[in-house]
């Protein structure tokens, strides 16, 4: 007699019995009272079957993918670390470019990470619940992977140790910190639209593609391979937003207005966040793979555009900053350089001038801006530091009550003025630095009066040490705040002449002798 | 109108209330056409503080790296308070010039546009 064998199940009957059949209705609660988050945002959803999940991953097969990738991942970060990687980098210029990573992305990713579990147990449908768990993994497993490729050169360059101390403390990385405080104490939708939309695709599309590809271009196979790990997860998580997006639209007519406004919101935020990304691709990398300006066309402009003609059919238009980012694209590494720049003492990580060439690079890639508007200024500062005379200085910044950036940015269709945005809420001024921070602002401002500005933290005494008598006559507010961020001395100030700069010189002599 | 929805009240103060500053208050000041400096400079200090100490201490503190700065004909120069225009009074106390908390003082300085005309 024939052995009687089960079929095996197809993909479709795999999905709906291990995502759609591990979810029920309750029965001893109300379905609302115990999804509450799902409905206060405004965002009507009428049949949570109708998710249809991009994917159609399910755990199993999940688990089987991301071990693969991991073992292989590790494969080639013990290869280079073992084979002295740290010294195969074009120029110890480049570790800056992973001190400011390190500092600005792990801890993100942590935080997606937290968002994610949360979401998951927020949305009452099992299709977007099972999904948002696997990106809560992936988001873990960047956080790991991240801190891990970069562990090694931790051991040979200063200002890597103390990341997750100053995640939350300092002011440059505020920006970060400020993006994802403001997403993750958001309702559950506008999270999706804040990370899976705005994060994934605006953002990581440059960090991970254009940037990453710098990072191989420098001989840094550590992060490339880091990079590109994480790349085709966030292909994933970039598909789970946009097909958030598409569920709220499709719907209920009434989520459009709602939905419009956290993609107005989110592009200029995930913009804001991104002009230091761009400077890291413009000034940061020793050998350069592409201009932040050509990047933004590619990934922005183009493949950003293509994504809003297709949510046109459902009513959703190009978002109101996207003419100013096309205009900014000319300005903000170069703005954002020398504002870090004039800090010398105040990241862990070293700045410089550019070298006469990368100059000329940068004259050819900004035709427009950079050789009127940039270059006489770094040109300036560089014969200021070659007669001893390096600018530092010294005082506290003005920044944005919304992207907590430091005031630096130009007005609109003027780029030799600054742009300040004023607001008034409950009798106090709040200062923005555009038009979209002010309107960010102005829409929910019971959020934003909370914002950490270190500037002012410091003023009222609160960035200071173990230790510290904030009360003594003597006592003058922020002196200490190189302590409190347990700033490395030595991975301060200028690359020329630091350790970095000699160890890297006398063990690259060593290793090409006996 | 604020747009924010909530699951219950949220009424939070703002982390930078005057009340915060045990008797100081804010104060922004910027040197337009001068990016130089990248951003205004923010100060916590007691509104009885004379107009002068900011000019000849604070602001030169600052901003006398340009070297614009001792090029300036402080006759021209055309003060705002936020947008509004204002002539401050040197001798007067932040407060009898009005000037509140969190406001941000801006001058300008007529010809003089930053290095090689960049407003840097």
């Amino acid at each position: 007699m024939d052995m009687k064998v089960a079929k095996k199940l197809g993909l479709k009957e795999r999905y709906s019995l291990m995502t759609r059949d591990l979810a029920w209705d309750t029965t001893f609660q109300k379905m609302e009272d115990v999804f509450p988050q799902t409905t206060y945002e405004g965002i009507k959803i009428h049949d949570w079957d109708k998710w249809e999940d991009p994917f159609r991953l399910t755990m199993d097969a999940y688990w089987k993918y991301q071990s693969e990738k991991e073992r292989k991942l590790y494969a080639i970060l013990d290869g280079f670390n073992q084979n002295n990687g740290h010294l195969s980098v074009t120029d110890a210029r480049y570790m800056n470019v992973l001190k400011l990573f390190l500092g600005s992305t792990p801890p993100l990713e942590l935080m997606a990470a937290r968002g994610f579990s949360m979401m998951g147990r927020q949305m009452n449908g099992a299709g977007p619940r099972v999904a948002c768990q696997m990106q809560a993994v992936d988001e873990y497993r960047h956080f790991q992977t991240q801190i891990h490729s970069i562990s090694n050169y931790n051991k040979y360059y200063n200002g890597m140790d103390e990341f997750a101390h100053q995640q939350s403390r300092m002011w440059y990385l505020s920006d970060g910190k400020s993006f994802f405080d403001d997403a993750i104490t958001a309702g559950p939708f506008e999270f999706m639209v804040a990370i899976g939309f705005a994060f994934e695709y605006v953002l990581t599309n440059i960090l991970f593609v254009p940037f990453i590809s710098g990072a191989a271009y420098n001989g840094d196979m550590a992060a490339m391979t880091v990079g590109f790990s994480a790349q085709s997860d966030e292909a994933r998580h970039m598909t789970l937003g946009l097909e958030c997006i598409k569920f709220m639209l499709e719907q209920d007519p009434d989520n459009l207005p709602i939905v419009q406004r956290w993609i107005d919101k989110w592009t200029w935020r995930g913009t804001r966040k991104l002009a230091s990304v761009g400077m890291m691709m413009d000034y940061m990398l020793p050998k350069r793979i592409m201009s932040f300006k050509e990047a933004w066309e590619m990934y922005v402009e183009d493949n950003g555009g293509s994504l809003f003609k297709d949510l046109a059919r459902y009513g959703i238009t190009i978002p109101k900053c996207f003419g100013q980012t096309i205009e900014e694209k000319e300005h903000v590494t170069h703005q954002s350089w020398i504002g870090f720049y004039m800090k010398p003492e105040a990241t862990p990580f070293h700045t410089w001038i550019p070298s006469p060439d990368e100059m000329d690079w940068l004259s050819e890639k900004y035709p427009n801006t950079f050789d009127k508007y940039y270059r006489p200024v770094l040109e300036h500062l560089d014969a200021q530091e070659k007669a001893g005379n390096r600018y530092n200085n010294k005082t506290q910044p003005m920044n944005c009550q919304v992207c907590v950036s430091t005031m630096k940015f130009n007005e609109p269709g003027d780029p030799m003025e600054m742009c300040f945005r004023e607001s008034e809420y409950q009798g106090e001024k709040f200062h923005t630095c555009s038009d979209h921070c002010k309107e960010i602002f102005d829409n929910e401002p019971e959020k934003y009066i909370q914002t950490f500005i270190s500037s002012h933290q410091a003023l009222q005494g609160n960035c200071e040490p173990d230790g510290v008598d904030v009360n003594a006559p003597d006592y003058k507010p922020g002196s200490q705040m190189l302590d409190y961020w347990k700033l490395d001395k030595r991975a301060t100030g200028d690359f020329n002449g630091s350790d970095d700069q000699k160890n890297f010189a006398a063990w690259r002599e060593q290793a090409t002798k006996n | 109108m604020t747009m924010l929805k909530t699951l219950a009240p949220y009424e939070f103060k703002s982390s930078d209330a005057l009340e915060n500053y045990k008797g100081k208050q804010l104060l922004y000041v910027n040197w337009e056409r001068h990016r130089m400096f990248s951003r205004p400079f923010v100060l916590a200090l007691p509104p009885e503080t004379p107009f002068s100490v900011i000019i000849d201490q604070y602001m030169t503190d600052c901003f006398s790296y340009h070297p614009d700065w001792k090029q300036i004909d402080w006759s021209t120069v055309v003060w705002q308070n936020g947008n509004t225009p204002f002539t401050p009074d040197r001798n007067k106390s932040l407060k009898e010039n009005g000037i509140s908390h969190k406001d941000l003082i801006r001058f300008r300085t007529p010809g003089l546009d930053g290095i090689a005309g960049t407003g840097y």
